[in-house]
Parts: structure tokens; sequence; C-alpha cells
């Protein structure tokens, strides 16, 4: 095979690319579970962590080293095998993820170019030709498709934790999990073909692009406001479900279940991973909800400053996770079936009602 | 980019994750480790649709069968507690002579098509972008103009199979139970004597109505 200048240049670039999304990804829980448990504090009349760093900044950190110190303990009547693998089936699907996030628009150009260049051909002599770059790993024609076939494998990590540990409150957890898992996945991807009629397209950085722009000079182009409020919020109330947070955390509910399918993982490396898998995933669904509802990078002077896009698209994704810590102070968990029934009867008919509507929209209107 | 070797390299090696992986399916005694073995072949396969360059089948491989299904199969094993399979030595004396001759069979069969098929072999692997049939468009194209028909057909019988599943576990009303009980009372003792009888049941929902 023949290696030239431009194909290392490529390489280089999408692995540098895939570090950079890694780090995100690796960072997610560790800032949002600060924010998580200060917020949290302050809506319940509390302080929080606070004493370590400043502002406790470091808690989560400091936590990270403790799980990696405290001892691993293999619960002695458990399936060993499938309870070490289950973490990492976990963390696995949650990271392929991360390589479609559709950070920023293609080619723009990098700032400060020519001095890397230089920089770098001064240093080891290779002659490159960096001008503009790609704010994405990557973006094929089903990616969208991809980003879901590769989180419902996630599903198997809590129902394989909670049979491997091989105890009662593990098992029910587990059970819940994947039942809760199926029905919500039904009416979370229906949610989407209304915005896959209205764009014609999975790929992700196309769904964006079509976006930008605004009607009558103030009302953005973002498929919440044209023609998916309602696909918006079947999509948000499902995927809440589908990242098994409050109020549909029934998996580990605590009060009645310990802690679900993770109560035997006694908050060693392998806790953690099932912890940073939840808050990868919750990441996931925050980036789709702002790529395909609210217009991902898309703002104010993102063609003048295309440098402003990623930080447009981190802050609508922050305020979804947000949102996520919001609903844990104000809402309280629901029953079963109650959850059940909300899911089968009210949001599946509510998503095929609006792929109803976008359907005749798309119709007359294109 | 690429040469063919490195695709004809992904294909050999997904290939023979898929069929080391189905041959786990039948041969662990546990079922939960059959499942994954299927869903590990089903993970394998899609990669090589994608090799194929059909992207959504690939996808849907991974959505409906590893993400859906085979959740289903092993929620329903959990949910059953199913034991590992035990070797029943009655039946497995004469299998043992039997399966490898069928497996041998098989093999020949395989075996003398392969060798019976005598125009070109299509190529291993497909160029990109020269055989796009695995593309949403075209599989959507294929399936509301040729195939409309079977894909009516089938989703009618999908439908017949669900509400066949929906009335056999239906909820049945009190009149319905008691005539059941009464047959069965008739048949035989039921093994287990409710708690309380529905009619005392009735009256004590009366009493705390009123």
């Amino acid at each position: 095979m023949p290696i030239d200048q431009q194909s290392i240049q490529f390489f280089v670039g999408i692995l540098l690319k895939i570090v950079i999304v890694f780090v995100i990804g690796l960072l997610s829980p560790v800032s949002m579970n600060w924010v998580e448990r200060r917020a949290l504090a302050f809506m319940q009349m509390r302080l929080g962590p606070n004493r370590t760093g400043p502002f406790g900044l470091l808690q989560s950190l400091a936590d990270g080293i403790k799980f990696a110190f405290k001892e691993d303990v293999v619960p002695l009547a458990a399936n060993k095998w499938l309870y070490i693998f289950a973490p990492v089936v976990a963390v696995v699907p949650a990271f392929m993820a991360t390589i479609v996030y559709p950070l920023g628009p293609k080619d723009i150009p990098i700032p400060f170019a020519a001095s890397i260049n230089s920089f770098v051909a001064s240093l080891t002599g290779l002659q490159l030709n960096l001008s503009k770059m790609d704010l994405h790993v990557t973006s094929f024609n089903v990616g969208l498709l991809y980003v879901l076939a590769v989180t419902s494998l996630g599903v198997y990590a809590i129902v394989l934790a909670g049979w491997a540990s091989n105890s009662k409150f593990s098992l029910l957890g587990g059970l819940r999990a994947s039942a809760q898992m199926v029905s919500y996945e039904l009416s979370l991807t229906l949610a989407l073909v209304g915005v896959l009629l209205q764009a014609g397209t999975t790929d992700l950085v196309k769904i964006v692009e079509m976006q930008q722009g605004v009607y009558f000079g103030f009302l953005p182009k973002w498929f919440v406001f044209v023609f998916q409020p309602l696909g918006f919020m079947i999509y948000l109330i499902s995927a809440i479900a589908e990242t098994n947070r409050t109020p549909f955390d029934l998996p580990e509910a605590e009060t009645e279940l310990v802690g679900g399918f993770h109560t035997e993982y006694s908050s060693s490396l392998k806790f953690a991973m099932l912890f940073m898998a939840e808050y990868v995933n919750m990441l996931t669904v925050s980036v789709l909800a702002t790529a395909l509802f609210l217009g991902g990078w898309s703002g104010p002077f993102v063609s003048e400053f295309p440098l402003l896009a990623p930080i447009y698209f981190l802050l609508k994704v922050f305020f979804f996770m947000f949102l996520y810590i919001w609903l844990r102070g104000t809402l309280p968990r629901l029953r079963y079936d109650q959850l059940m029934n909300f899911g089968w009867k009210f949001l599946l008919p509510a998503a095929l009602l609006n792929i109803f509507i976008s359907a005749t929209i798309s119709l007359f209107a294109y | 980019m690429f040469e063919l070797p490195i695709q004809q390299l992904i294909f050999l090696f997904l290939a023979a994750v898929a069929v080391f992986a189905a041959f786990n399916v039948i041969l662990q005694r546990n079922p939960i480790y059959s499942a994954l073995a299927l869903i590990v072949t089903m993970c394998a396969l899609s990669g090589t649709f994608l090799l194929l360059e059909a992207q959504f089948v690939a996808a849907m491989q991974v959505i409906v069968y590893a993400g859906a299904v085979m959740v289903l199969f092993v929620f329903v094993i959990m949910l059953l507690n199913v034991r590992t399979e035990e070797a029943r030595l009655d039946r497995v004396q004469y299998l043992k002579i039997v399966t490898p001759l069928l497996f041998v069979a098989l093999l020949g069969e395989v075996f003398f098509i392969a060798r019976s098929v005598t125009t070109a072999a299509p190529p291993l692997v497909t160029k990109v972008g020269e055989h796009p049939y695995g593309t949403i468009e075209n599989i959507g194209e294929a399936m509301f103009s040729n195939y409309l028909f079977p894909f009516e057909a089938t989703s009618v019988l999908i439908l017949m199979a669900m509400v066949g599943a929906l009335v056999l576990a239906r909820k049945r009303s009190t009149q319905e139970i008691e005539t059941l009980g009464r047959i069965l009372e008739d048949a035989s003792k039921p093994a287990i004597e409710p708690a309380q009888p529905m009619a005392e049941l009735e009256e004590k929902q009366h009493e705390l109505a009123a």
C-alpha cells in the first residue's frame, strides 16, 4: 500500500479528532457530576461538595482516584466473567457513539495554520499543508442510524450486570431496565422519523446544515420550531427514560432496589465504568437533541466566525445536560405500571401521530 | 485509498468471528452464553454488510436483531431463570453418532454446490460506490415499488401474530375467570388455593367503596 504525505496527514488528523471527542467524553462524567451534585444541593437547600479544590471542583477527580484504589470485590456467587465483562459492554458502545458528534461545520479555516505548518516543518522536516478542517470526526450517510445501533447495545451492560451479580436487587434492576429500554427505544426512534422525513437524510452534519438561517428575520430554522415540536417533546421524554434518569430511574431506584443493577459493584473501577457510560450516554442523547432539533452549531455570527460553532454547540448540549439535573431535583420517580402505561399508551401513539403529521407536511411543503 | 487486501483481511476476520460465535451458540450449555454468542454473530454479520456497501442493512442488523430481538431473548431467559442445560444420557447416545455424520453430509452438500457454480464468481467485496444496493434510498425504492405486495403481506402477517399474542395474554373478566375456574375445578383440584375466594374480595371492595 503506498503511503504518501496526504494519507499521513489524513490519519493524523482523524486520530487527533478521535482523541479530542474521547477527551470530551471522558470529561463529561467528571464535570457534569460536579455540576449535578452542586446544582442538586442548591435545589435542596444544601451546599454540596465544596471542600476539594475551589468550589469543590476537584471532588470528582478525588472520587475517581478513590475508585481506582479501592479493593475490587467480586461477589462469590457472581458469574465472574460476565460480572467483569458488563462494565466493558457499557463503556465501549457509549464511546463508539462519540465519533459522529457534529461539533461544527466542514472546511473551516484553521487559525495560525501557516505557523503550525512551519513549526512542524522545522521540528520534523515534514512538509504539512494544513489550511482547513472539519469540526467532526466523520460524517457518513447513516450517521443517525449508527448512533441508534451503537447505543441500543448499551442495554446489555445493564442486563448483564444485573444478572451476573446474582443478587435479587440487581436482577430486578436488570429486568426492569431491559423492559423499560426496549419500550422507550420504540417511541424514541419513531420520534426521530419525523426529523428524517423532513430532512431527507440520516447524515447528522447535513441535518444540521439544513437548520441554518432564520425565518422572518428572527425565528431560527430549527426543527423544534419548524414542524417538529411534538417530535421534540417525545424525543426528550423517551431519551430520559433511555438513559435511566429521574423520573424514569427505576432500574436503579435507590429506595426500593438499593442500587438496582449496580448494587454489587462496590465502588471499584468497574462501578466507575458503569457510571461513566451513563454520563456519556446522556451526552450522546443531548448531542442528538441539539443536532436534530436545536440546529446544532447554528447561532448568530457563525458564518463570520466559524470557531464560534463548537461553542454554540456545546452550550446547547450543556443546556440539555442541565435539564437532566433540573428534572432530578424536581420530579419524583414514577411507579412501574405508570411508566409502562405512559410509554405504550401515550408516547407511542403520540409518536405515530407525529409521523403522520410530518409525512403530510413533507408531502405538501416540499 | 485502500487496496483490496485490507478489505479482504477485514472480511476474513469478521467471517471467522461470525462462524466461531455461531458454533458457540449451539455448543454452550448456559442459555445466556448462547444468547450472547448470537449477539456477537449478529454484530459480525453487520460488519460484513458494511463491507458490501450496505450501510442501511448493517445498521438495521444491529438495531433490530442485536438491539431489540436479542434483548427480549435475554429478558425471557433471565425472567424464567433458565438453568444450565444438562446432558440427558439416553438421547445423547445415538446423537453422538448421527450428528457428525449429518454434519459431514451437510459440508459435502455445500462443497458440491460450490463446485457446481460455473459462472464467474462475483468479487468477494465490491469496490466503493460500485453496487450501492444497501443504501436507504435503494432499499426504500425497492420496498415500495417492486416488492410492495410482499412487504404489505409481511406486515399483515406480523400484525396477525401480534393480535394473536394479545388475545392469548389479555386480561379476562371476572365472569370468564369464574367459568374457567369452575371448568378447572371439575377437571382437577387446583394446586394452589386462592387466599380468599373472589366473592369475598368483591364484598370487601363494596364495603370499602361504601
